[in-house]
């Protein structure tokens, strides 16, 4: 079947699946849980760490309550996807192959300035640290790349590339729309707008004039503490899942305007906490088993 | 005689690095050859995003065999002594050679240490440049980092050349091998490309369309700039920072002119300008009447196939995304006046111990008030200064500010236009954050300098008052700058601050905001109780300004030399001494009189002579006879100091002695009524009276005379003669 991604967000998604897959990679679904970035994806974090490699591709939903604009703003939403690429160890020719994603999708750069401007990353929630750089096209801020030196405190041995698509900027892009709402979904006329306009606008409200705060307190500590009850059980991937939903109902009460500048940092710090002992804890338990089969990583 | 030729290649190099990693590369290569002894000639290093390049040229075949004696123990030392020398040396014991020295026979090593060819020390100095090299920030890569020993570059290193002349030089670095092969641009041009020599180099990477010479990248971007900008009739923005950037972020730059919507340009042009600068990397440009146009300047890293049209459509886009939210800013703060956006600032906190923004703007708008009031100040009422203060802080809570921190005091500027506050008001919201470091441009608008000063005061107070002062290098909250914008604003207004009072009016707001144990510590300062950390602020400042003073030639002993007399808390007078005295110290009569003072000094140190004058001097005890203010008793007292002025006459000086006696009788109050009066070069021709007795004095006096009384007197002498000096400044501290 042809593919047309120049026409269609999602064939745009299946040209980058058919490529990434081609190139070795699994491709997966996004995690099943409410996130702010494709890197929270156990498949992302969890996996950066440990000797072993891993090569895998997939769209994630994310999920930023503040961004939202009650679906009138035409770049900002407070749902929209990233298309996560992770490549464990860094192949040498990553660049390259990015560039050939690139072209797959439809962006020539003979015509359009493909750019690799510094922007390193850093996520203290995670503990996670990178070097790499903003890609742009034509001056748009395409594909943030990274290679992670750091993941929940530990140094990435080896490290692994990341590449995360902005997949409705590079849409808008590609098929030369102004309005992420105009975007054409499917190439056959449904837009992007008929999918999740209305999404936005029930969401932006719920997001920032709804929820009810004292439950979303009391849904962050019942994360808080279910996630060092997983801990104190040694099921690490349990407990990386309920820092992750402690981070997204942070998210949620920073929307509803109820965290004061002060109560903000002790949050953020409670997050990482949480997020850093999951990752910890998931060290712990499989290092036995890489030093074995990995002797040199252990050094 | 050869030219060597090393290329570097790696994924994109962040350009604001790429000077430094030129300089370290230059730096490495010459610290391995120097080590190595390869004397080089001419070194050119260039840079691009993907390589960084050196040429040294006139390299030598091989280095000359050096040989190298070592004198070793007399013939018939010990063998230990021996044993030990030939391991030092690395030779053996039948090698070693016998010689005379001064008719002993000696034991000499001689080791020839043969040359080597230039080639092979390249082939190790490479590998020891690429470990060594020192990156602002650097990473791991590939498979290889599995090990966190594996190799550390800024990005990941993918090729060497390395030639000497037309050869390579062979190495092999954590699995990266030398060789001849580059590779071009990125996407003008497919495959290798085998470089031949140093020569060649430059020549064939253009044909691979990469412009090597980063100083002919940069010709290129300010050129092809103002050409662009002039063809469509404006005037390019010059931004020598954006040249260097978007050299450092192309290898074929092709600068390219845009179009934004004119409606945009509603928005202060500022915005527009750093939007565009920082955000996209564009220049902006200018039309013939020097107003922003709408047009921006992009810098491409192809030559497009179209002619750009598509590319510049593309950066439009961007560009415009980017000024709605400007916009968008813009029209939002507006619908408050600053007074309503100024209660946001209670929600933000200053520092945990020093309150909020507001608590802070309180204490600002008291202090300006005050420095009005007080007359440190003049030209302006104190309402206007303290409503002026209230408000240069509220743009911190507006939306631009919040995307544009660099635009804090300019957008309040703006906006108090916009809601009709007086220009004088309006101007000091914008400039109060000046002087921001050296050679800003400082205030001299009376309200500006009211609400500059105040602010900088309040933050000097604020983090001394608990303890927060700057150590070495750190300095957190930028009090250093702080302090020099207070030395900067009073010297270029000539404003007469007592650095103290304010001091003391900021901590009694403090007290009031942040109730709670308020420790109080003073200490003498010329005779006064002041809070001891209100000294420390002193000391601080009198520090920064004899940084600030070196670089203008003043002496920073002779600073410390008035400053050491105490009681000075006023920066503009203490300078104004200071530069007195310089001018005096610069006179003949200066330097004798710091030689007669520094022999008078040594005298009395020898002797442990602290005289009656020394002894008031150094307990600030009045004479207890002059205080006794009673009528009756005058005759008595008057009999009593007569008695003892005979005492001290008890022998008839000699010539030399009245003369000194006479000398500090006119000039040492002549001295003390022209500081009292300011008028400190009339203080400088007082002491230099008594230069010319003092000399005279050392000459024909001498001052360990075998009478006792004569000895007192004229350790006497030399104590007051000495306290007399210390009226103008404490020349213990002068150095020479």
């Amino acid at each position: 079947m042809d593919r047309n991604p120049q026409k269609s967000f999602q064939d745009m998604i299946l040209a980058l699946h058919d490529f990434w897959s081609a190139h070795g990679c699994l491709i997966l679904q996004p995690y099943d849980m409410r996130m702010g970035a494709g890197t929270f994806h156990t498949a992302t974090t969890l996996r950066a760490l440990g000797p072993e490699p891993w090569n895998a591709a997939f769209v994630q939903p994310c999920r930023r309550p503040t961004d939202g604009r009650y679906g009138e703003n035409p770049n900002r939403l407070q749902h929209y996807y990233q298309y996560q690429v992770i490549l464990k160890p860094s192949p040498p020719d990553i660049q390259d192959l990015y560039l050939e994603s690139l072209r797959v999708i439809g962006i020539d750069p003979l015509k359009h300035d493909i750019r690799f401007v510094e922007d390193d990353w850093e996520s203290p929630t995670l503990g996670a640290w990178g070097l790499g750089w903003e890609v742009w096209c034509d001056g748009m801020e395409v594909t943030q790349f990274t290679y992670f030196q750091q993941m929940g405190g530990f140094d990435c041995k080896p490290v692994a590339g990341e590449l995360t698509y902005g997949l409705e900027r590079l849409a808008m892009y590609i098929q030369g729309v102004d309005n992420v709402y105009d975007l054409d979904f499917n190439g056959q006329g449904v837009t992007y707008g008929d999918v999740f306009l209305e999404n936005e606008k029930q969401m932006s409200k719920w997001n920032f004039e709804v929820a009810e705060t004292d439950a979303l307190f009391d849904l962050f500590n019942k994360a808080e503490a279910e996630c060092k009850n997983a801990l104190s059980a040694n099921v690490p991937i349990a407990a990386y899942e309920q820092a992750v939903e402690a981070s997204h109902i942070f998210n949620l009460l920073q929307a509803r305007g109820v965290i004061s500048v002060q109560e903000r940092a002790s949050y953020m710090g409670r997050v990482r906490d949480l997020a850093r002992g999951s990752c910890e804890a998931h060290m712990e338990k499989e290092a036995p088993v890489w030093a074995e089969k990995y002797p040199e990583w252990s050094k | 005689m050869s030219d060597f030729l090393l290329e570097l290649r790696s994924e994109e190099i962040p350009a604001r690095m790429q000077a430094g990693a030129r300089a370290e590369l230059e730096k490495l290569f010459r610290r391995e050859m120097d080590a190595a002894g390869v004397e080089t000639g001419e070194i050119t290093v260039w840079s691009t995003p993907r390589r960084l390049a050196l040429i040294a040229r006139g390299l030598p075949e091989a280095t000359e065999a050096v040989s190298e004696e070592l004198k070793g123990p007399p013939v018939g030392a010990p063998d230990q002594a021996l044993d030990g020398f030939c391991r030092k040396a690395g030779v053996e014991k039948g090698d070693l050679e016998t010689r005379d020295v001064k008719g002993r026979a000696t034991y000499f090593a001689v080791k020839n240490i043969p040359g080597r060819a230039t080639k092979d020390l390249l082939a190790e100095a490479i590998p020891a440049i690429i470990r060594d090299f020192s990156w602002p920030k650097s990473m791991r890569w590939g498979a290889a980092s599995i090990s966190t020993e594996s190799l550390r570059w800024v990005r990941p290193l993918s090729g060497i050349v390395a030639l000497l002349g037309d050869d390579v030089v062979e190495c092999e670095v954590h699995g990266v091998t030398s060789g001849s092969v580059t590779l071009g641009h990125r996407f003008h041009h497919s495959g290798d490309i085998t470089i031949g020599n140093s020569d060649d180099y430059a020549m064939k990477l253009r044909a691979g369309h990469v412009i090597v010479d980063h100083e002919e990248r940069q010709d290129l971007i300010r050129s092809g700039a103002a050409k662009v900008a002039s063809e469509a009739g404006l005037k390019l923005v010059e931004d020598e920072g954006l040249v260097i950037e978007n050299a450092g972020l192309t290898e074929w730059p092709v600068p390219l002119l845009g179009r934004f919507e004119e409606d945009f340009l509603e928005v202060p042009p500022e915005t527009i300008q750093l939007t565009a600068r920082v955000n996209q990397k564009y220049f902006v440009c200018e039309d013939e009447a020097g107003e922003l146009a709408n047009a921006f300047i992009c810098t491409a890293n192809i030559e497009a196939e179209d002619g750009g049209a598509r590319l510049v459509d593309g950066n439009r886009k961007v560009l415009a995304a980017r000024l709605s939210d400007a916009r968008f800013f813009w029209d939002v703060d507006r619908k408050k006046t600053l007074a309503e956006h100024a209660k946001g600032l209670e929600r933000i906190t200053f520092h945990e111990k020093l309150g909020t923004v507001a608590d802070k703007v309180e204490r600002v708008a008291k202090l300006a008030r005050w420095l009005v009031e007080e007359g440190v100040v003049k030209g302006t009422d104190p309402d206007m200064a303290e409503q002026a203060a209230r408000l240069a802080k509220a743009d911190l809570v507006t939306e631009m500010v919040g995307e544009f921190p660099e635009l804090q005091g300019l957008m309040g500027g703006y906006y108090a236009r916009a809601e009709g506050l007086p220009d004088a008001v309006a101007d000091a919201i914008r400039d109060h954050y000046k002087p921001v470091g050296q050679g800003d441009e400082v205030p001299t608008a009376p309200v500006t300098v009211a609400v500059s000063l105040a602010d900088k005061l309040d933050t000097l107070t604020g983090f001394f008052r608990m303890g927060e002062k700057p150590t070495g290098s750190k300095d957190p909250f930028a009090l250093r700058r702080a302090a020099i914008a207070v030395l900067a604003l009073t010297q270029q207004n000539s404003l007469r601050l007592s650095v103290v009072r304010p001091f003391e009016v900021v901590r009694e707001t403090l007290h009031a905001q942040l109730p709670g144990a308020h420790l109080t510590a003073n200490r003498d300062f010329g005779g006064a109780q002041v809070d001891y950390r209100a000294l420390e602020l002193l000391d601080f400042l009198a520090d920064r300004l004899k940084v600030q003073q070196r670089e203008a030639g003043v002496r920073h002993d002779l600073i410390d030399a008035v400053f050491a007399l105490g009681g000075e808390d006023d920066l503009v007078r203490l300078l104004a001494r200071v530069k007195a005295l310089q001018s005096f110290m610069d006179t003949e009569d200066g330097a004798n009189l710091l030689a007669g003072y520094k022999r008078a000094a040594n005298i009395l140190k020898k002797e442990d002579w602290h005289g009656a004058e020394g002894e008031i001097a150094r307990t600030g005890e009045e004479d207890p006879l002059a205080l006794v203010d009673d009528p009756d008793m005058k005759a008595v007292i008057d009999a009593k100091m007569n008695e003892r002025h005979a005492k001290e006459l008890s022998y008839t000086p000699e010539p030399a002695e009245k003369a000194l006696m006479d000398a500090l009788a006119t000039s040492e109050p002549a001295a003390s009524q022209a500081i009292e009066a300011e008028d400190f070069s009339g203080a400088m021709a007082a002491l230099a009276s008594l230069r010319a007795p003092i000399d005279r004095f050392f000459d024909e006096v001498t001052v360990n005379a075998d009478e006792e009384n004569k000895r007192a007197h004229r350790l006497d002498l030399l104590a007051a003669f000495r306290a007399a000096v210390h009226k103008v400044a404490d020349f213990s501290r002068i150095e020479g």
